[in-house]
């Protein structure tokens, strides 16, 4: 049989998938894209703030790629691995540029140039927005081209189509996926040289979260199982402002903060000068004078930024926390879990370009916040970790990489020049996983954020995985790929579609009496309280007590719909299989990371450990003995060594002020350590899961 | 009926409310009806109640029956998958809030809430229809900003504040379907492409590069289906959910369409 050109499955139409569909189609090979929903309706339209990139402008005003780059390593606490992010720091004009010529209606500035506004985690006016819904705009934009190739026939659209498992052939390589559609029910098999997971993060395993329903990080526990790596599943971001509701907690962007909105809670200020909580738990915001108004981020953060007030602009992380510890104090809105994000202040045509999320609130709480402070908390928002994927550039590479991605041929770059600091543009290797053929772009890609991604860095990651990284899927699938995915025999394909189907017939056939719902729920409640702002090493061995338990009452689920048509129950019990794996594999990484770092903020370790944990949780699941393993990657700094991250924090302040000077002591005692004994660099640590 | 006519200050809350929900098992099967009773939630929303359904399928008469099944994604009124008819409105199911829609009283029988799917499209299941009509009719205007590739050109075209202001208007269509639910002239199996596709035509024309396919837009606009077939009802822009400017962009792409046609008729293209 001959062999057909060579084609490449996206599986995920948000805003990573949407770009390297793109980006494959453009260069002249076929795509097969599947998604859940109408890509239209991916969860990347819920990206709201903006897309960051130091573009001439803000380079005229004294900020950098260079700085970008430093702000992501920085907001990350450094085990971002640097030559991606310097790619994408680097890329990211290019991005800006290529989105504004696809005709997304970025905001404009008075002489009709693009509009920039401060975000999280930097100093400089640096993010591109559109209104307060950048990324639906941005989404769109790039369904606009995808549909312009999907009507010339390069793209092909299987929406309403749920990935169940990637196809591997005798030698491993990523061959095809097998998929059902959500409507019919039927599962098939489709056939590809390479496959591109595009399928975002898993809020989902906590219950509540500014997610869409379908971010349960199903597929990518899905690739886990078939022998995907997964790296750092411990560093989940929960976002600092949100609506808590019943259904969801709705996300009120950061750009309410970039635009000159303050945090702040009812206290009182004691004889000694400290805050306390005020004893009126119950009064309007409106009524509450200035002086009782204890600006929680501003207090602690004066030296950040231009303004005393961008304290409110500090990393993720370190906000939520703020915000957390107020709230455990007694400081919350009427006694309750709620700090108050307030944009009453600003004048109309700042509030008009925020009025997307201004809508949201009123329509979800009855209250304008244009004139009434808003109620929010933090909530579970973004995946960090994701699976696991090697990149190829001219530094020595860290071990697991040079395992997956073979030694260059020739050094291309310009030996006057010194070694190139990004990617190597094209390597087909580029955001591969472990798998050879199985890519992951985007938010279910473990790169660029670290332990904390900075605001508006999403969807910057998501469209330059996509863009960048999709010309490495096609010099795979032409240059590297030599047993073609259209010439194998159908015996793979065939089991491979089996497998699926018997996993659902003993779904649907299942006899017990547990109920998905509750169980998922109970799932959620586990992982919220164990693994998100604070953590400790108790409570995290505890819960993955009852994740185990969760997954042995598992056994017993019942679906309440057993027929073969839309059945959307059978989908969601499915996934609550992989939530709970994925919820084990969170666990263990972040029980053997006993550090604090960004988001993994450890009450038993309050200090980063450099020595120990400047690395990679690489979890492996060996799906015969349901266990993970935890090996650790160092994670090379050849551009930019860690520093302490402060945020302009004040000196005196008890809690963390003592501790970071505390940190720095035993840092530097540790790098003395390092040197004296030669560490491996890497270290296996077996963890089992039973 | 508007839905704001049935929203009251409600003096006692009630402990649960009734939904009557419009059910078809299948595409080729015949509707039928079911109440469900669920508990009543202060900020509750109508996915909440359907979660709840969807957790125990009983029915308020003790029957263990089907979950009710329905499209949905974001719950922040901003993907558009959960359109429904709620008390005879076109709507997102995750911004009707209970409250709204509940006397006060007891709640669990005198008015229930009636969710019924969109009657301009397939029914799939229960309340998810088919919408790919609406995407299919983005292709046939070719709705896209012809680019010459990826790779790095510069920036885009300049453009003033009060275009892009029109543009990002125009530009928060999600693809809900109200628009086209009201519409007299939307039918089940007409082809009228509706004020979703003629609003979509208009932020296309307005850029720079988009406007490149823009005699092919108009056309389209002119052919059977098109702008021609608008009866001017204007239900359109009062059930938009994201307040989309349509009728204005009916006029104005009636005005390009015209301005085509004549042109057409006098170089013979």
């Amino acid at each position: 049989m001959a062999s057909e050109q060579p084609r490449v499955i996206v599986v995920g139409g948000g805003l990573a998938g949407l770009a390297a569909a793109v980006r494959i189609a453009e260069a002249g090979t076929p795509v097969d894209l599947f998604s859940m929903v109408p890509v239209k309706r991916s969860h990347s339209v819920c990206a709201q703030g903006g897309i960051n990139a130091a573009t001439e402008p803000v380079k005229q005003e004294g900020f950098s790629e260079w700085n970008h780059f430093d702000e992501t390593l920085l907001g990350g606490d450094f085990i971002n691995h640097q030559p991606p992010v310097y790619e994408m720091a680097y890329w990211a004009p290019k991005v800006i540029d290529l989105m504004d010529r696809m005709g997304v209606p970025f905001n404009r500035t008075a002489e009709g140039f693009l509009d920039r506004r401060y975000f999280g985690g930097s100093v400089f006016r640096r993010t591109h927005f559109a209104g307060a819904s950048t990324g639906q705009q941005l989404l769109y934009a790039l369904d606009e081209q995808t549909r312009r190739y999907e009507a010339a026939g390069k793209v092909n659209k299987y929406e309403f189509w749920e990935f169940l498992w990637p196809v591997l052939d005798e030698d491993g390589e990523c061959k095809g996926i097998v998929a059902q559609d959500m409507r019919t029910m039927e599962v098939k098999a489709f056939r590809a040289d390479a496959v591109v997971i595009a399928t975002g993060g898993n809020g989902v395993v906590f219950g509540k979260t500014t997610m869409s329903v379908i971010c349960t990080g199903a597929a990518a526990a899905r690739c886990y199982q078939a022998g995907a790596w997964l790296g750092n599943p411990e560093m989940i971001q929960v976002h600092p402002t949100a609506i808590p509701g019943e259904d969801k907690c709705r996300l009120m962007s950061e750009s309410a903060r970039g635009e000159g909105g303050r945090v702040w809670v009812p206290a009182v200020k004691d004889e000694s000068g400290e805050w306390k909580p005020h004893p009126d738990a119950g009064r309007h915001p409106n009524d509450i004078p200035e002086h009782e108004r204890y600006y929680i981020l501003e207090e602690a953060y004066p030296n950040y930024g231009p303004t005393p007030r961008h304290g409110n602009l500090v990393s993720r992380d370190v906000a939520t926390r703020g915000i957390f510890f107020a709230v455990q104090k007694g400081f919350g809105v009427g006694g309750g879990r709620m700090a108050y994000l307030d944009i009453t202040h600003l004048p109309a045509d700042t509030k008009e370009k925020l009025a997307a999320i201004l809508e949201i609130y009123e329509k979800f709480t009855g209250d304008d916040p244009r004139h009434v402070p808003m109620k929010i908390f933090p909530a579970v928002h973004y995946s960090m970790g994701g699976l696991y994927t090697v990149y190829e550039s001219d530094y020595d590479q860290p071990k697991f990489l040079t395992d997956i991605v073979p030694p260059r041929e020739t050094k291309e770059s310009d030996p006057s020049k010194g070694p190139h600091p990004g990617m190597v543009n094209g390597s087909p290797w580029n955001m591969m996983t472990n798998i050879k053929g199985l890519y992951a772009f985007g938010e279910v890609n473990y790169q660029y954020h670290g332990a904390t991604r900075l605001g508006a860095n999403a969807l910057l990651s998501c469209i330059f995985d996509g863009l960048y990284c999709g010309l490495s899927v096609v010099n795979y699938v032409k240059n590297v790929v030599t047993n073609h995915a259209a010439d194998m025999a159908a015996d793979v394909f065939n089991a491979a579609v089996a497998d699926e189907q018997a996993k659902i017939d003993h779904l649907v056939q299942n006899q017990g009496e547990v109920n998905p719902y509750e169980l998922h729920r109970h799932l959620g409640e586990v992982m919220t309280d164990a693994c998100t702002v604070v953590r400790t090493e108790q409570g995290m061995i505890d819960a993955l007590e009852q994740v185990r338990d969760i997954k042995e009452q598992y056994s017993r689920v019942r679906l309440t719909d057993t027929g073969l048509w839309t059945n959307q129950n059978l989908s969601f019990a499915r996934a609550l299989w992989d939530m709970i794996l994925y919820a084990e594999a969170m666990l263990l990484a972040g029980i053997e990371r006993k550090e604090s770092r960004g988001c993994h903020y450890h009450l038993d370790y309050p200090d980063r450990d450099d020595a120990s944990f400047l690395a990679t949780a690489v979890t492996e699941y060996d799906p015969e003995a349901d266990e993970h393993t935890v090996m650790w990657e160092d994670v090379p700094t050849p551009l930019v060594q860690p520093r302490i991250r402060s945020y302009g924090k004040k000196e005196t302040d008890d809690e963390q002020g003592g501790k970071k000077k505390a940190a720095k002591k035993k840092a530097a005692k540790k790098v003395a350590r390092k040197k004296s004994s030669k560490k491996k660099s890497t270290r296996r640590k077996k963890s089992s899961a039973r | 009926m508007n839905a704001s006519q049935s929203t009251t200050s409600s003096t006692k809350t009630p402990s649960t409310v009734r939904i009557k929900v419009k059910r078809q098992d299948r595409p080729d099967t015949d509707p039928y009806w079911q109440p469900f009773d669920v508990p009543f939630v202060a900020n509750a929303n109508i996915i909440s109640c359907l979660q709840q359904i969807a957790s125990k399928p009983v029915t308020a008469d003790g029957r263990r029956v089907a979950p009710v099944a329905w499209d949905c994604n974001c719950l922040e009124e901003v993907c558009g998958a959960c359109t429904m008819v709620i008390n005879g409105v076109a709507r997102q199911s995750c911004s009707t809030l209970l409250h709204e829609l509940v006397s006060d009283g007891t709640g669990t029988t005198d008015e229930p809430i009636v969710l019924e799917p969109m009657s301009k499209f397939p029914v799939l299941r229960d309340l998810f229809v088919d919408r790919s009509r609406m995407f299919n009719n983005l292709k046939a205007i070719k709705g896209w900003v012809p680019i010459d590739g990826t790779t790095s050109l510069g920036s885009g075209p300049k453009e003033d504040q009060a275009s892009q202001d029109m543009r990002y208007a125009l530009s928060r269509c999600m693809t809900c379907g109200c628009c086209l639910e009201a519409c007299p002239q939307f039918t089940f199996d007409n082809d009228f492409v509706g004020a979703q596709v003629i609003g979509q035509a208009l932020y296309f024309n307005m850029h720079e590069t988009g406007a490149e396919l823009k005699d092919d837009r108009l056309e389209a606009m002119e052919a059977p289906g098109g702008i021609a077939d608008c009866g001017n009802a204007q239900n359109c822009v009062k059930v938009c959910p994201k307040e989309l400017p349509l009728t204005e962009a009916i006029a104005s792409v009636g005005r390009q369409t015209t301005v085509h046609a004549i042109k057409s008729f006098f170089t013979g293209k």
